[in-house]
């Protein structure tokens, strides 16, 4: 049985026919656009798709059952924290209140949403132990740039435009340092320690008057908590630098550790992972961004304020000279922030911090049910995630983690995220989160440990895998050669058209 | 915990198999000294009341408007279709393809928004997805930098205020932004100042990578694109075009004008205001610039045995196997939301987007013509899709007083655009096909009033006015 649908479609453009669709909206008079100039207007029509309501339809429902989902399965992607996403958060983000409101419309029109945001602000601080909070960039990636930009406007009013390195561990995930270079920075790539933690003797050693900035993430992307981060937040400030926390583990740590408090100057929050906002296919999110006392005046603008009567109001445009300016336009991922103020509300502290609890249980009691098939390359408590690795079974088998990969998924699972973080060979990162059940967990377990001793028994088999999905692996290298990246009626030929 | 499985026995079984009495085990690795204050957040709220609390808070705000307030975010009917296919778990619940055997619904869906948008902007290269209009422009310049190694682009100023302080902050660290000012008078006022641009591009020692220019422009008009181009080009210099997509339904398409990239924002295709997001970053480019293209591809391919099938592709752009030699750090992006464009498009049709571009036109006649009886005129002579400016004395305040009156009476000018002489008293206004008759006369009427009791105040007769 198949984990997900089997009825490949054709797409729009083949099942196009002229003149299908057409009286969903009433034609406007002839003369409409008669004051368009010439030389601005279009001379063909776009050759879209016409199609019928009940095709558009029949189309996107057999599309979306090729999917595999959180709400149709166990998801363990490791680093991304696919967990339920409640229904009452999509409720409210389309409630008109919400959903109509314009982004310009004055703050005397716009207060539920500005109290809304003004409160998820604070919440956040509070859970990050940060001072402020800016909700605008629309996921961690543009978070990071936020904070690398603060972190540099702030050497440079001091003076100290030198710096220009910023400093990540091997395991960090590859946004920090592609952030660096977007940012105008060097990456310095740091060794991990053995134990998978950060070597603070080599970041000692890396650390100087250039350092701009340290991105750590914490617990890392191993799924290890950074035992040693106040020696190296200490060692981060003498040098002058500051350090950057990297919070989509966050997950793992909701009410047990504050970055703000340990000492991190800057962080940010994958609202898609942390706080259940859906991953919507690959996005959309929210990456607030939180920061110590000395980058508030560098936040990005509008913030939100409150004024001495109560009321709210966005900050005008140039208000704050010292603000490194916006990341995108308007106030944020303002309908993804929705979501994640009511699922902060429907947890409250304690239910955060049950959150982690569960999360972190979860993990560790799936790590201890593969022990045995699997190598566990950090063997210690791990948070909400851990990394396993099939090295020993490749070198026995020849089964790589790709075949694992492929083959969880004709035993009806998602596989976790493979070949990163990049430091460990042949690695799964494997995040259970706290919405699954034991049974789940077992039935995951049954299938991984199922699944290496078929490697050993019957490695064909998987080799093969998958065999229960829509299609079967796919030609990439083809893909790549050749990109063909939008549709040509041609191409409908030389691809026989599913049905 | 509302969401969580685990019974106390559940809970029990798995900490005995891990042999430790507590979960508070799990986190001894937290230093002591690092260990967190108490989390003081208000009380867990059980959904019942959640869901009161909620729509108390969106009743807060007020969308009961008739609303005339575009500058860049538009209203667009939606058919119902498409928010009930986007309310299925298999679209938003999943997250990046990476398993693509598993994900053909996803990637199919972005392989045709794909197709869709280059279909409209005439650009055969389209990334599946930025953030929003004003990031994609932010990496549109970025691409023409890398592209002809030069680190200088130009913006027109009648680019969104937003978008270009955007491409400031993106460029700020390391690449420089010039501005071209707007013709300040004559036919092209409010349009990007030609001779103005030729200076720019005449800089030796500071060659240009990229010119960015919107079509039509934040107030509304139409600039010369084919010549903006043509400038540009001669400079060797890329050129980027900031596009509205409905108005591509009877606008010239980037890639008809020579535009290297295109850049705008997507909501307009069914996706709703929600205060700012999520919309959808568009980004196309020509085939030369495939390469630097940042964001996800994904490109048509088979499987072993022979069946079509999508798959994620040219990878090595990306953040995840390029780290800091990427083309972009973006990781997440807006899928949904080029989902939720592609279903509205489908569900429109080609002869549906025509009629809503035509109806934007249609009720911003009509709406000019109301707000020149009531006093109000143009600011500019050019000719407009659906979006204008006029200029009313002491916008700011008539602005304010219209909301009292039910009347959300566009954007005035000044707030966004401070430093930019003439456009003091202007508002911007637009219309689409959601801009009712009623709404219009209702505009007309309370302007009027509102003008004709400051000129009683002040003792001057508005211009133009006309009793009714
Ligand atoms: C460790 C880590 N850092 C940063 C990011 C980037 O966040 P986003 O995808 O929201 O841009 C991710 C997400 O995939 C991540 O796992």
């Amino acid at each position: 049985m198949g984990v997900v649908g089997e009825r490949l479609q054709p797409s729009l453009f083949e099942r196009s026919r002229p003149g299908r669709g057409d009286g969903k909206i009433p034609h406007p008079p002839q003369d409409a656009l008669d004051r368009l100039p010439g030389p601005a207007r279009r001379r063909e029509p776009p050759a879209l798709p016409e199609l019928n309501e009940p095709e558009v339809v029949r189309h996107y429902v057999n599309l979306s059952q090729l999917n595999y989902a959180v709400d149709t399965g166990f998801y363990p992607l490791g680093s991304c924290t696919m967990k339920f996403n409640p229904k009452l958060n999509e409720w409210a983000a389309r409630l008109a209140g919400f959903a109509a409101l314009h982004p310009l419309a004055p703050d005397a029109v716009a207060q539920g949403t500005l109290r809304l945001l003004w409160e998820l602000e604070g919440a956040l601080a509070e859970i990050g132990g940060m001072r402020a909070v800016t909700l605008q960039p629309a996921a961690g990636a543009q978070g990071e740039l936020t904070g690398i930009l603060m972190i540099r406007a702030y050497h440079h009013a001091g003076g100290d435009t030198d710096r220009t390195d910023v400093l990540v561990p091997d395991s960090s995930h590859g946004t920090n340092p592609a952030t660096a270079t977007m940012a105008g920075l060097r990456t310095v790539t740091v060794p991990s320690a053995p134990d998978g933690g950060v070597d603070v003797d080599a970041f000692r050693a890396a650390l100087g008057p250039r350092t701009a900035a340290v991105m750590i993430t914490n617990p890392s992307t191993l799924g290890l908590f950074e035992e040693r981060i106040g020696e190296l937040l200490d060692a981060v400030h003498a040098a002058g630098a500051l350090a950057y926390m990297d919070g989509a583990n966050l997950n793992a740590i909701l009410g047990r550790f504050k970055p703000g408090e340990a000492g991190f100057d800057v962080m940010h929050f994958n609202v898609h992972k942390t706080f259940s906002t859906p991953h919507g296919g690959g996005g959309p999110g929210a990456g607030p961004v939180g920061v110590g006392e000395r980058l508030v005046p560098y936040l990005p603008e509008p913030r939100v304020l409150r004024e001495a009567d109560g009321s709210f109001r966005l900050e005008r445009a140039g208000e704050r000279a010292t603000s490194i300016g916006r990341l995108r336009s308007f106030v944020g991922n303002t309908g993804v922030l929705v979501r994640a103020y009511a699922y902060i509300r429907a947890h409250g502290g304690t239910g955060l911090r049950e959150v982690s609890d569960d999360a972190v249980l979860a993990a560790n009691y799936l790590k201890h049910r593969l022990r045995d098939a699997y190598d566990l390359p950090y063997d210690r408590a791990c948070k909400h995630e851990f990394v396993a690795s099939a090295a020993s079974i490749r070198r026995r088998t020849g089964i790589r983690t790709l075949d694992i990969a492929k083959r969880l998924i004709d035993h009806g699972f998602h596989p976790p995220t493979i070949y990163f973080p990049l430091i460990v060979e042949e690695g799964m990162l494997i995040e259970p989160t706290e919405t699954e059940s034991v049974e789940t967990l077992d039935a995951f377990a049954d299938a991984l440990i199922a699944i290496a001793a078929e490697a050993q028994s019957e490695p064909q088999r998987v080799r093969d895998a998958p065999r229960h999905a829509p299609v079967r692996r796919l030609d990439e290298t083809t893909a790549a050669r050749q990109p063909n990246l939008r549709w040509r009626p041609s191409a409908g030929g030389v691809m026989p058209c599913p049905d | 915990m509302p969401y969580g499985p685990h019974t106390g026995d559940d809970r029990a079984r798995m900490l005995a198999a891990l042999g430790i009495d507590s979960v508070d085990r799990l986190f001894d690795d937290i230093p002591a000294h690092l260990q967190a204050s108490e989390l003081r957040l208000p009380p867990p709220e059980p959904e019942l009341q959640l869901s009161v609390h909620l729509a108390a808070l969106a009743a807060e705000n007020r969308t009961d408007l008739a609303s005339f307030l575009g500058a860049g975010v538009y209203r667009h009917w939606s058919p119902p279709a498409v928010d009930q296919i986007l309310l299925r778990g298999e679209w938003y619940t999943a997250y990046t393809p990476y398993q693509p055997e598993i994900s053909q619904g996803t990637l199919q869906s972005v392989y045709e928004y794909q197709s869709l948008m280059a279909e409209l902007t005439g650009l055969p290269v389209v990334s599946a997805s930025h953030y929003d209009g004003a990031s994609a422009t932010a990496e549109a310049a970025l691409m023409t930098c890398r592209q002809t190694r030069r680190a200088r682009v130009l913006v027109s100023a009648a680019v969104h205020p937003h978008y270009r302080a955007t491409l400031r902050t993106y460029f700020g660290a390391r690449l420089e932004v010039d501005e071209i000012p707007m013709a300040a008078s004559g036919d092209e006022a409010g349009t990007l100042d030609l001779a103005a641009l030729e200076r720019l591009l005449a800089d030796r020692d500071r060659p240009v990578a990229g010119v960015v220019a919107a079509q039509p422009n934040f107030l509304g008009l139409f600039e010369p694109m084919d010549r903006i181009g043509e400038l540009a080009h001669a400079a060797g210099a890329l050129f980027v075009a900031v596009v509205e997509p409905v108005s591509l339904a009877v606008l010239a398409p980037p890639g008809e004008y020579g535009a290297d990239v295109a850049a705008g924002e997507g909501q307009p295709m069914g996706i709703p205001a929600q205060y700012g997001g999520p919309y959808l970053g568009i980004l196309a480019a020509t085939d030369a610039l495939v390469r630097q293209i940042p964001g996800r591809l994904v490109g048509l391919t088979t499987d072993v045995d022979g069946r079509r099938a999508y798959v994620m592709t040219l990878r090595a752009r990306e953040q995840d196997i390029r780290r800091d030699r990427a083309a972009s750090n973006i990781c997440t992006n807006q899928a949904l939301l080029a989902l939720a464009a592609s279903i509205w498009l489908a569900s429109i049709g080609p002869h549906g987007l025509r009629d809503v571009a035509a109806w934007g036109a249609q009720r911003a006649a009509e709406l000019e013509s109301a707000l020149a009886a009531a006093g109000a005129f143009r600011l500019h002579p050019g000719p407009y899709l659906n979006e204008f400016a006029v200029r009313v004395p002491d916008a700011r305040a008539v602005h304010r007083r219209l909301l009292d009156r039910g009347i959300l009476a566009g954007l005035p000018l000044a707030a966004v655009l401070p430093d930019e002489r003439g456009l003091e008293d202007g508002l911007l206004v637009c219309a689409t096909e959601l801009t009712t008759p009623d709404e219009i006369a209702r505009f007309g009427e309370a302007l009027h009033a509102e003008l004709a009791a400051s000129a009683a105040t002040d003792g001057r007769v508005p211009v133009g006015a006309r009793s009714r």
